[in-house]
């Protein structure tokens, strides 16, 4: 390889990392103030729309039932909860104590029960909101929450689509299905909580950019370490594919082997300001993610399109004989492609870990969501892939105002199969026998 | 360690009503992927459609358990059919992909509050296979002996009509496979193009083989509903799947009696990890437990499967029966 591609492929790589880390910085100044030290507490502000609620009470009983502490919400809206040590808790918020136009977002979640260990101090999470809000959902179409769900909806083809950029990379230039890959966004947000929240207690921000370098050498080790060697020994694509199934079920079960199966959330981001702007109504972390995703995907884009070794990705892609015999090593940018997408699932991991939970079966849930929006777009085309999670995310959190949280993966699915049906090279795909 | 109680549970649960469940289920998958070629990573879908079928008709509608067995199996048939219709006709990865978000979405959908009124949402439905044991010739008592223990007339009676299943199983995937129609599939997963050529009609073969595979898989739910006294989504998560395929492809695909073998094989040592790791945080000489916590134990052992999975797949990918020159497909 020319030291010019060499040189063409650093300033791509670079350009990512330092928009994830120019992003990331900024969230870092706007999260949560840095913990008291050495003593367990729960704490938490309670306000609707950025407007402190005072005045709720919080009881906090132990294991046993027996109540440990109480405390009342101040003048900002800020309840701190000494506790006796660690341990697994009940933190009950007193309903009768809110104000009489406030009301639990989810009246079932009253109640939350916290683990904390030794010196740690746990988010008290108890999302509030107008109690007029409830009476516009009665109408016929629920305009808020479609407000709700589209926002939502962005967020999440934003993070569908960061993750699965590797995944689509990778088919296009090998050929290989990766049922791993989900795994790859779990191992991201598992190694940021770890550096996060245990041991080390490094800030989210470096954290997150310890766990995308640590994406990065998960991808090129499985290239260097599997998929190299079996494309050499010339193994069907069948045999890879279940290969990478059960790399995916060690992987899987490893990461619920040392991280348990526990869900939780990074301290830096469980409280966030609330922003409204007109009828969408988000919070300052996820305006963060957005925007962040929006970067590094512009990133991605400049890369593919304009670099050299994005341009040589996709002549490998899309012939790859022709690429090997006008020069290009074809081995050096599969192994490019399997650290940027090993990376790119590493950040997707900690976000959506961020915006919901840290859970050992997160990235195999997000795979199914993967799968739609990549065949959505055309399997093998990066840009498809954007614009198929983007669709598969906004489908998916809109149809949730309907069918309910439980049903809307069975959304992504019928979309998965209607589009084999009618278009199964997708929306960006090239028309050619995929049979 | 103690080794005979090692030994005990690993025959025990070697020809136990999981590893018949799990063989029949792999008899399902081979039809599939050893015979044909074809990329289900959803047989867990069929196998929880059977269990289903059986469990909604006697709970809800009030059927007999034979009704419920044949709606079972016809569901069965109808899922192998709606997803043969968009995936079949293109490249084997969409069917890989279609197959597992199937399966998954299936035990969301199952488990939802909507779904609720007919498949009693995440609790599942109690109370099957009174009927079942009702049949059962065999005296009560404990049978087995030294290492070799059955249990109950109940379990006696289960593993008797479950091994007859695989029997017969057994036979018409032997004569099916030796027949025309079975050469044809057999051509297909060797080189479809040119089956083809030759005139045949590859969609149709490769959709009644998944029919044909699909509702194995759902007598394999069947079954299971049965043994179990009842069905909950959650069991029926991609980890079934999973395990019919390590059994697949340790027994031989492509060959009659593999997923038997494999099963057989497969549940031993299965079982008899756990018990080992148990023993192990027991007796002190590997604490994972204390290191990593109460889930340390299941986790290690399916982390050691999926290992297992990927090593036969690239050093012995016919398994201990199967013909390595059958089995490079896609090649």
């Amino acid at each position: 390889m020319s030291a010019t591609a060499a040189g063409g492929r650093l300033v791509a790589v670079t350009l990512v990392v330092a928009l994830a880390a120019g992003g990331l910085a900024a969230l870092g100044a706007l999260a949560a103030p840095a913990l008291a030290e050495g003593e367990e507490s729960l704490r938490g502000t309670l306000q609707v729309d950025g407007d402190p609620v005072e005045g709720v009470r919080i009881e906090v009983t132990d294991d046993a039932g027996a109540t440990v502490a109480e405390e009342t919400s101040d003048a900002d809206g800020q309840v701190e909860i000494a506790l006796p040590g660690p341990g697994s808790y009940d933190a009950t918020l007193d309903v009768d104590t809110l104000p009489d136009d406030v009301v639990l977002r989810d009246p079932d979640r009253a109640t939350i029960s916290p683990d904390v260990s030794p010196g740690a101090t746990r988010p008290l999470a108890f999302p509030l909101q107008d109690a007029d809000t409830e009476e516009e959902v009665v109408s016929a179409i629920p305009w808020s929450r479609l407000a709700q769900g589209s926002v939502n909806g962005i967020k999440l083809g934003l993070l569908i689509g960061m993750a699965s950029i590797g995944l689509s990379l990778v088919f296009g230039t090998t050929r290989l299905i990766n049922f791993a890959h989900g795994e790859m966004v779990t191992f991201g947000a598992v190694v940021a909580w770890m550096l996060h929240m245990t041991g080390f207690e490094l800030p989210l921000i470096a954290a997150t950019l310890l766990a995308i370098v640590a994406g990065g050498a998960l991808g090129a080790g499985m290239e260097k370490g599997l998929w190299h060697p079996l494309r050499s020994r010339k193994f069907g694509i069948i045999q890879m594919l279940v290969v990478s199934i059960g790399l995916s079920f060690l992987l899987r079960y490893l990461i619920q082997l040392v991280y348990g199966t526990q869900r939780q959330t990074y301290a830096d981001f469980a409280i966030s300001a609330s922003v409204s702007l007109g009828p969408f109504r988000t919070t300052v972390r996820d305006l963060l993610i957005m925007g962040i995703s929006i970067l590094v995907l512009t990133g991605v884009g400049l890369m593919l399109t304009r670099t050299r070794i994005g341009k040589a990705m996709r002549a490998v892609a899309d012939n790859r004989d022709l690429a090997e015999s006008s020069g290009i090593n074809v081995g050096r940018v599969i192994l490019i492609v399997w650290v940027l997408g090993g990376a790119l699932a590493a950040l997707g991991g900690v976000f959506v870990g961020a915006s919901e939970e840290v859970t050992w079966i997160m990235g195999f849930r997000l795979l199914l969501l993967m799968f739609a929006g990549v065949i959505l777009g055309g399997i093998g085309t990066a840009f498809g892939a954007l614009v198929g999670s983007m669709v598969v995310g906004l489908g998916v959190e809109i149809s949730a105002v309907w069918l309910g949280g439980q049903l809307k993966y069975v959304w992504a699915l019928a979309v998965l199969i209607l589009v084999l049906l009618v278009r199964p090279q997708g929306i960006l795909g090239v028309r050619e026998r995929v049979g | 360690m103690d080794l005979i109680e090692i030994l005990s549970f690993a025959f025990r649960s070697a020809v136990g009503p999981l590893a018949i469940t799990f063989a029949l289920a792999a008899i399902g998958l081979n039809i599939h992927y050893g015979y044909t070629g074809l990329l289900n990573i959803g047989q867990v879908a069929f196998v929880m459609v059977g269990a289903y079928g059986l469990a909604i008709t006697v709970d809800v509608f009030g059927g007999s358990h034979v009704l419920g067995a044949l709606v079972g199996l016809g569901l069965a048939a109808l899922l192998a059919v709606l997803l043969a219709v968009p995936t079949l006709r293109l490249r084997a990865d969409y069917l890989a992909i279609t197959t597992i978000s199937v399966g998954e979405v299936l035990r969301l959908a199952t488990r939802s509050s909507q779904a609720a009124p007919l498949t009693r949402g995440a609790d599942g439905i109690a109370g099957l296979g009174g009927p079942f044991y009702a049949l059962n010739p065999i005296p009560p008592g404990d049978y087995g002996f030294w290492i070799f223990q059955l249990g109950s007339e109940r379990r006696v009676w289960l593993m008797l009509v479950g091994w007859g299943l695989i029997a017969l199983m057994c036979l018409l995937v032997w004569a099916l496979m030796r027949s025309p129609w079975g050469r044809v599939l057999r051509a297909i997963r060797e080189d479809e193009e040119a089956a083809r050529s030759l005139g045949k009609n590859v969609f149709s073969y490769k959709m009644q083989a998944l029919v044909l595979g699909g509702v194995i898989g759902g007598l394999a739910g069947v079954y299971y509903a049965i043994q179990a006294a009842g069905v909950a989504p959650d069991t029926f998560d991609p980890r079934i799947t999973f395990y019919a395929y390590v059994i697949l492809i340790l027994g031989g695909p492509g060959r009659v009696l593999g997923p038997v073998l494999g099963a057989l094989i497969f549940y031993a040592l299965f079982q008899g990890a756990d018990v080992l790791l148990r023993q192990g945080a027991a007796g002190g000489w590997l604490p994972l437990v204390e290191w990593f916590g109460s889930q340390a134990i299941g986790a290690t052992r399916l982390a050691l499967v999926g290992l297992v999975l990927m090593l036969l797949m690239i050093f012995r990918p016919q398994g201990i029966l199967g013909d390595r020159r059958e089995m490079s497909l896609g090649a």
